[in-house]
């Protein structure tokens, strides 16, 4: 389609979401978006950058610590500095942490164990490129699946990213209320995810590209749309 | 049968430790678990509490132990080795 936004989806040695994305990003009109191997990824003719969920390089030494110091992610630095939208899901989301492009740590989930299951989230930030699409306060609904999802950070760096309003997504009840019996990770604040100062680069532990059509969730959620379609939002 | 020999200039090789653990502030639910449920457990009450973390042993050719050790804390900079915002690290020469 001419004119449509063209979107990369980066593949490392171990994504698993990324066929999942790249079918989720496809169903929103406007959007054309390609799988690129990390190795050969031309990233800086994109218009943005999905970095997919999964694994990457079998995790060693940290999930994502290892793809964040691979070419591909230099490329999508500078693409980030130039304000272009960069989404990290799961992996992607630790890949962005380990890279420096988001600040803070995801550590092992206090209960030690992976875990799968759909939540419910409160958007609080939707000023970022990725939440345009949203109300303050929205309740979504997707599903997540790890094992190293607990956002940490020293109590001065917590405080800072209230205050900028860089938490987009806190864990809550589906009330919508940041409960500490919503949160399944022992995540600090019920964050789920964060963006950069400037909200082009967001990062969660969610899927939203699997709670993106309605017949493949036990909820009839296709909530994680949104995210994909705030990308064609200018307001 | 390989019978060439290969001299290699011996630079001196040192070994360098480094060991990875949460900060103070960042909970450790591995140690906690350890200590709560195998150590307490099994009645060694004599320990207070136990941190887990990650070790790296590093070979490296250098020409004192204290440069070898330099090296390899630079390295764990540039490469993050360790996150900052999280971790706390250990150099040993």
């Amino acid at each position: 389609m001419a004119g449509s936004l063209r979107v990369a989806v980066v593949r490392f040695p171990g994504s698993n979401c990324d066929l999942d994305a790249l079918r989720a990003l496809r169903n929103v009109r406007g959007i054309s978006p390609e799988l690129v191997w990390h190795e050969d990824s031309e990233v800086s003719k994109y218009d943005a950058v999905v970095l997919p969920g999964g694994f990457s390089f079998g995790d060693c030494l940290r999930a994502g610590a290892i793809a964040a110091r691979s070419p591909a992610l230099r490329r999508v630095s500078r693409l980030a500095e130039r304000g272009l939208p960069v989404l990290g899901i799961c992996n992607g989301f630790q890949t962005l942490i380990e890279s420096g492009l988001l600040p803070g740590s995801l550590l092992r989930n206090t209960t030690l164990r992976f875990v799968c299951r759909w939540v419910t989230v409160r958007v609080e930030n939707n000023r970022t490129l990725f939440t345009r699409g949203m109300k303050e306060g929205q309740v979504l609904r997707m599903p997540i699946a790890h094992n190293e999802g607990r956002y940490f950070a020293p109590e001065g760096d917590l405080r800072r990213l209230v205050s900028e309003g860089q938490v987009v997504f806190s864990y809550c009840d589906e009330g919508g209320r940041v409960t500490a019996a919503s949160n399944p990770t022992g995540t600090l604040l019920n964050i789920a995810g964060i963006c950069n100062n400037e909200g082009n680069v967001v990062g969660l532990m969610p899927h939203p590209e699997r709670a993106a059509e309605r017949i493949l969730s036990p909820f009839d959620s296709e909530d994680g749309r949104l995210v994909f379609e705030s990308l064609l939002r200018s307001d | 049968m390989q019978n060439r020999v290969e001299i290699v200039r011996a630079a001196k090789q040192f070994s360098v430790r480094v060991i990875i653990s949460n900060k103070e502030g960042a909970a450790d639910p591995e140690g906690e678990t350890i200590f709560r449920d195998l150590v307490l457990r099994s009645g060694y009450k004599q320990v207070k509490s136990i941190r887990t973390g990650k070790f790296l042993s590093f070979e490296v050719a250098a020409e004192d132990a204290a440069d070898a050790r330099t090296i390899v804390a630079r390295m764990c900079d540039d490469l993050r080795i360790y996150n900052p915002a999280a971790h706390s690290i250990r150099v040993e020469a």
